[in-house]
């Protein structure tokens, strides 16, 4: 399998696989239904980067990823892995290539956090010595003291360790690339956001290539480099990257499906940072407007507003790391800020924009 | 071959033995069997139920109950019937007591089960609709308790059967087991028989007991879609 | 009419020659020194041969019931037939069905091991089944979707998650073979039903009975108690919940 490591020079040594992946014209037909669950699907993504698959029920994401491993067999086109036809793979060897997390986890129940996590390098021969290192290393990786957690059954874990633990067991073999249905799905709101950061952080140390499926379209804005929009029937409504398609929905069904209130979503992806902050006229580095609220510089606009609608209208200090005034932020700024996209949006039409690209150029 | 022809014989002539006037008709030991065992049965009913139910319907006593009916296993037919015998000398009232003692455990384990099993969503819902624990008991948790408590009764009285006839074994005579304890009296073919006879009895207890289970099971359960299989050490068994 | 015929003209007091005390003339309901003269002599061969006809029956009834489960585990279809038939030979009384297996197999150990074996299918191939199929469908789709084969899914996940199942089968089967093994005697001259059989015949002689009895139940209580021990060893994972 070719490898892609340049992506990984930050990232541990023993995280070193990331493949592209390539759908090519895919279809799923259910024998006995007339209909196909998965409709020539194209689309690639680049070594490194999270895709989420998104879309109505019905929309045969999750059949579109089971299709990636060949947990279901396929019925038409083809699938590549770092160049490669899966099909052309012996499909147990192909499966422990590839991570796989699903919503229900699966953990083996019988099984300790250390013999689950070693599940795949087990299947794969690895010897003993070098497996119990690698769960120590995933164990820290995933923030869980590998000398306590190790030996845990998983019905001696919360809910959230245990998601953690799932994820942790299908990076144990350094796969190219990672499933994950619905991982985050049965946990609740406040515990999944803090899943999400920490998958996100653990993606930025790991950089592997992620299909990600979810019916959350905030989730896919959060957790993807690019979207994937499936609508019934399994046809790609829209692939693109989140800011594209908050921007520039392709018809009235993405448009429907991100939401009315996609403006705001997008302002949820610009930080105060990425703003041209009004000058702070005359106030010292260390002094705020009289009594005005200071908020970090990595604040998304879109919280930075609701800061701003609550504080009346009146301007926020924008502050560095080290407690440094970087500029104010208002309501007009804001404003501004939306304009200015819609125009960049009409100028453009439906094509492509800011040099994000289609879909295999990027990463 | 030609021992079950012999015995086949034996059964078409209602248990005649040439040479051998006065010997019970083989009419008269089957319902001798089943007078018996339906007296013990009977009885076990009476004790068991109310128990199995009341524990759970309180969720109470699992240990108990559950193990209850492997230790109801664990007793030799043979031996309760012998040690009876050595306490109280053997006699109808020896053989009723065994057969009590035997076919008690499995009602209770089983009336537990299927009370204690009952959905407490439902037995929530009905709190919540003002429903009196009577209530609960008579109106939801029984009737939908009623088949596997049935099947628990159904396994006691298979098991019942069985006994009686062993009972002729240590000297109880009022069964179809005095023909295949009396081999001297009745040759092979006689026993064979009477084997023949005791194993199609019990079939058609169990045969006709399924039937009353079935109809005694609420229509919405026979339509509904059948569980998942819940593990348990005692599970109930259509014995 | 029911009635009592063995007991003719009191007891026969079984002629232990030099060894029978008062306790044994008289027939008291437990004479301890006649066990301390009669266990190595009757008592331990009965229950020796008695261990072996439950454990080889159990071992036997358990390797047919494990092929069957999994033939029904992957072919659903199976079941039905299956557990009709099993069902079938479980509710034949076993008095009955020994005498059965007499007339075409011999009044020998197969009649007897066949019968036996023949109540433990249907306990051991339901709790073997029902622990294959309650195994969670999520664990199973992780399996395959980590690249297991059928049969190491089958070897590493499914039959030790089906262990806790699968032993309690085998602690009913056993609990039910020793029970039943009593009865061999009827057609095979072995087993605890021996000592029973004889002080039935003496009068019955009591001392002999309780004892005789008593082991079997003993023998039952203890195997079961032994399997809960295997049980707690094999599962580890089944006594740890949240802490």
């Amino acid at each position: 399998m070719k490898t892609e490591d340049t992506a990984h020079n930050e990232g541990p040594s023993a995280f070193a696989q990331a493949a592209e992946l390539e759908l090519r014209g895919v279809s799923k037909l259910y024998p006995g239904q007339r209909e196909p669950a998965i409709k020539e699907l194209s689309l690639t993504v680049p070594a490194g980067e999270v895709c989420v698959l998104v879309g109505p029920s019905g929309s045969g994401k999750t059949t579109a990823m089971r299709l990636i491993n060949r947990l279901i067999p396929i019925s038409g086109g083809d699938i590549l892995l770092g160049g490669e036809s899966v099909l052309e793979r012996e499909p147990k060897a192909l499966r422990r290539e590839i991570g796989y997390v699903i919503q229900q986890i699966g953990l083996f129940p019988h099984q300790t956090v250390g013999e689950n996590i070693a599940t795949v390098p087990r299947l794969l021969g690895w010897e003993e010595k070098r497996i119990g290192e690698r769960v120590d290393e995933l164990l820290a990786l995933i923030d869980l003291d590998p000398a306590e957690m190790r030996t845990r059954y998983p019905s001696q874990l919360s809910g959230g360790q245990r998601q953690r633990v799932g994820v942790a067991r299908a990076l144990a073999a350094d796969p190219p690339l990672m499933l994950m249905d619905e991982p985050f799905g049965a946990i609740d709101p406040i515990n999944r956001a803090r899943l999400q950061d920490e998958f996100l952080r653990l993606q930025a140390q790991v950089k592997k290539t992620v299909v990600f499926v979810t019916h959350d379209i905030d989730e896919a804005i959060k957790m993807g480099d690019r979207i994937a929009i499936l609508r019934e029937g399994g046809v790609l409504a829209q692939y693109d990257t989140p800011q594209e398609i908050l921007t520039r929905p392709a018809d009235s069904f993405v448009a429907q499906f991100v939401g009315a209130d996609r403006g705001l979503k997008r302002l949820a992806l610009t930080t105060l940072a990425e703003l041209k902050l009004i000058e702070p006229n005359g106030l010292r580095p260390d002094e705020s407007a009289d009594g005005a609220r200071r908020v970090p510089r990595e604040t998304s606009v879109r919280d930075a507003l609701s800061t701003l609608l609550s504080a009346g209208g009146q301007p926020l200090t924008v502050i560095d790391g080290e407690g440094r005034v970087e500029g104010l932020v208002t309501l007009t700024l804001v404003e501004q800020l939306l304009s200015e996209e819609a125009a960049n949006a009409n100028a453009n039409g439906n094509g492509n924009g800011n040099g994000n690209g289609n879909a295999a150029d990027g990463g | 071959m030609h021992e079950f022809i012999e015995a086949f014989k034996f059964i078409a002539h209602n248990g005649a033995v040439a040479g051998r006037p006065g010997l019970p008709t083989l009419t008269h030991l089957a319902l001798e069997t089943l007078r018996v065992g339906a007296i013990g049965v009977a009885i076990s009913i009476v004790i068991a139920v109310p128990i199995g139910v009341w524990l759970g319907h309180v969720h109470r006593g699992s240990f108990v109950a559950i193990n209850l009916g492997n230790i109801g296993r664990a007793l030799p037919s043979l031996a309760v019937l012998a040690i009876g015998d050595a306490f109280l000398g053997l006699g109808l009232t020896v053989v009723e007591l065994a057969l009590v003692i035997l076919a008690v455990p499995p009602i209770i384990t089983n009336s537990y089960l299927a009370v204690d099993g009952v959905d407490r969503d439902l037995v929530d819902a009905a709190k919540g609709m003002g429903m009196s624990e009577g209530e609960i008991l008579r109106r939801v948790e029984l009737p939908l308790a009623v088949p596997l408590i049935f099947a628990g009764i159904r396994t006691a009285a298979v098991f019942v059967v069985s006994t009686t006839t062993i009972a002729s074994l240590a000297g109880f005579s009022g069964s179809l087991g005095d023909v295949i304890a009396n081999e001297t009296s009745y040759h092979f073919s006689g026993v064979l028989g009477a084997a023949i006879c005791v194993a199609a009895l019990a079939l058609a207890v169990e045969g006709a007991l399924t039937l009353v289970q079935r109809a005694l099971t609420p229509r919405g359960l026979l339509l509904a879609e059948p569980r998942r299989g819940r593990v348990r050490v005692a599970d109930a068994m259509p014995a | 009419m029911a009635s009592v015929s063995l007991a003719a003209a009191g007891p026969v007091i079984p002629d232990y020659s030099a060894q029978s005390s008062s306790c044994v003339v008289h027939n008291h309901l437990f004479c301890t020194d006649w066990i301390s003269h009669n266990f190595s002599p009757i008592l331990w061969p009965a229950l020796r041969q008695h261990i072996l006809l439950a454990l080889a029956a159990v071992a036997i009834g358990f390797a047919i019931s494990m092929a069957l489960a999994l033939a029904a585990h992957r072919y659903r279809r199976l079941e039905r037939p299956t557990i009709l038939v099993t069902t079938f030979l479980y509710t034949i009384p076993s008095l009955a069905l020994f005498e059965l297996l007499v007339a075409p197999v011999g009044p020998n150990v197969f009649s007897a091991e066949i019968a036996l074996v023949s109540y433990t299918l249907l306990i051991l191939f339901r709790n073997i089944l029902t622990g294959l199929r309650a195994v969670p469908a999520e664990v199973l789709d992780a399996a395959e979707g980590m690249g297991m084969s059928r049969r190491q899914a089958l070897w590493r996940v499914e039959l030790p998650l089906a262990l806790p199942a699968i032993v309690a089968g085998l602690r009913i089967a056993v609990v039910t073979i020793i029970a039943l093994a009593t009865i061999v005697y009827t057609i095979y001259d072995a087993g605890l039903g021996v000592p029973i059989h004889t002080a039935l015949g003496e009068g019955p002689f009591k001392t002999e009975l309780i004892a005789a009895g008593g082991l079997a139940i003993l023998l039952a209580l203890l195997s079961d108690a032994l399997l809960v021990g295997v049980q707690r060893l094999l599962t580890p994972w089944a006594r740890t919940r949240a802490s």
